[in-house]
């Protein structure tokens, strides 16, 4: 786990809503966070190298990027051959997410979730499709939920 | 909903280009305008209108809060319809729920629990179960396979 101090507390704390739009934005932060700019660009680094940020970039919203359609689908697969699978199904392209979670016996038989984005529900069942042939026999059970509204949204936010 | 029809194609690919690896040098926009061709103005305009208008949730660094010390647990709960409303107040007013979603399933309600120091999950299942009276079913990840929001404009 990544050391955090103080500093990269403050760092994360100014930057969870966004970098300055400002031509020189790494300047800008270190002004604020009374820092040198290149102690400030060493942290950010430091913090990408270690994964504690998993990138730098823009995260578009997919709604407006014409992708509709999400669904969760979750699949109930062999405990053994779990870890295999799900690094099958990671690979495909329209997956976004894809994870081994815990079944919660007799309400929740499904061990292997991925979320699948798709234009319309019809793209995402074509997607699911490719998954179940992939699972093959190593899948007994399968099933998808389709969000119908998002409640909340608010990202993780550290509290100042 | 349909594709945002103010998106144009240099919206598209500054988002396909800015979705990861933007520098930390000192003058990064004018780096990324350059390999996109662009007046470096024109590209912050365009970030700061796509912020503006929702096509961009954010435009910084993502951070990966586990390795930071806290916690991100997926959470379930299966609420009858007549009583959707109330919960749903309930779950969201806690500063813990990250983002909730309605699915269409008898488990209904998916939300994500981000706390910065792993004890605040508990303590907020808890919470939630004491103020709804419904059982909340916690799906924390045993293993990450893949993550990448990256999707094509």
């Amino acid at each position: 786990m990544h050391e955090r101090d103080e500093t990269d507390r403050r760092l994360i704390l100014a930057t969870q809503a966004g970098l300055p739009l400002v031509p020189r934005p790494y300047d800008a932060l270190a002004d604020r966070l009374g820092i040198p700019a290149a102690e400030l660009k060493a942290r950010l680094e430091r913090m990408l190298a270690l994964g504690a940020i998993r990138r730098i970039g823009a995260v578009p919203n997919h709604y407006a990027l014409g992708y509709a359609a999400n669904g969760m689908s979750v699949w109930d697969v062999d405990d053994h051959h779990c870890d295999e699978l799900g690094i099958a199904v990671g690979k495909l392209d329209f997956v976004t997410h894809c994870y081994r979670r815990p079944r919660h016996l007799p309400d929740w038989r499904y061990n292997l979730f991925a979320m699948v984005h798709g234009r319309s529900r019809l793209e995402v069942e074509a997607h699911l499709g490719t998954i179940r042939e992939l699972l093959g026999d190593r899948c007994r059970a399968s099933d998808v939920l389709y969000s119908s509204a998002i409640l909340k949204k608010t990202g993780l936010r550290l509290s100042a | 909903m349909a594709p945002d029809p103010l998106l144009d194609d240099v919206d598209r690919r500054i988002i396909n280009a800015l979705q990861g690896g933007f520098p930390i040098v000192d003058e990064p926009y004018r780096v990324v305008a350059e390999r996109l061709g662009l007046p470096e103005a024109e590209l912050l305009a365009r970030l700061g209108r796509m912020l503006d208008t929702k096509v961009l949730t954010r435009f910084g660094p993502m951070y990966q809060v586990e390795r930071l010390g806290g916690r991100f647990v997926l959470a379930s709960m299966k609420v009858p319809e007549a009583d959707f409303d109330r919960v749903t107040r309930i779950v969201n007013s806690l500063p813990e729920v990250a983002h909730n979603y309605r699915r269409e399933h008898d488990f209904n309600m998916w939300f994500v629990l981000a706390a910065e120091h792993p004890d605040g999950i508990p303590a907020a299942i808890m919470a939630i179960e004491c103020a709804t009276d419904l059982p909340v079913y916690a799906f924390p990840k045993e293993r990450e396979y893949f993550v990448e929001m990256k999707l094509r404009a």
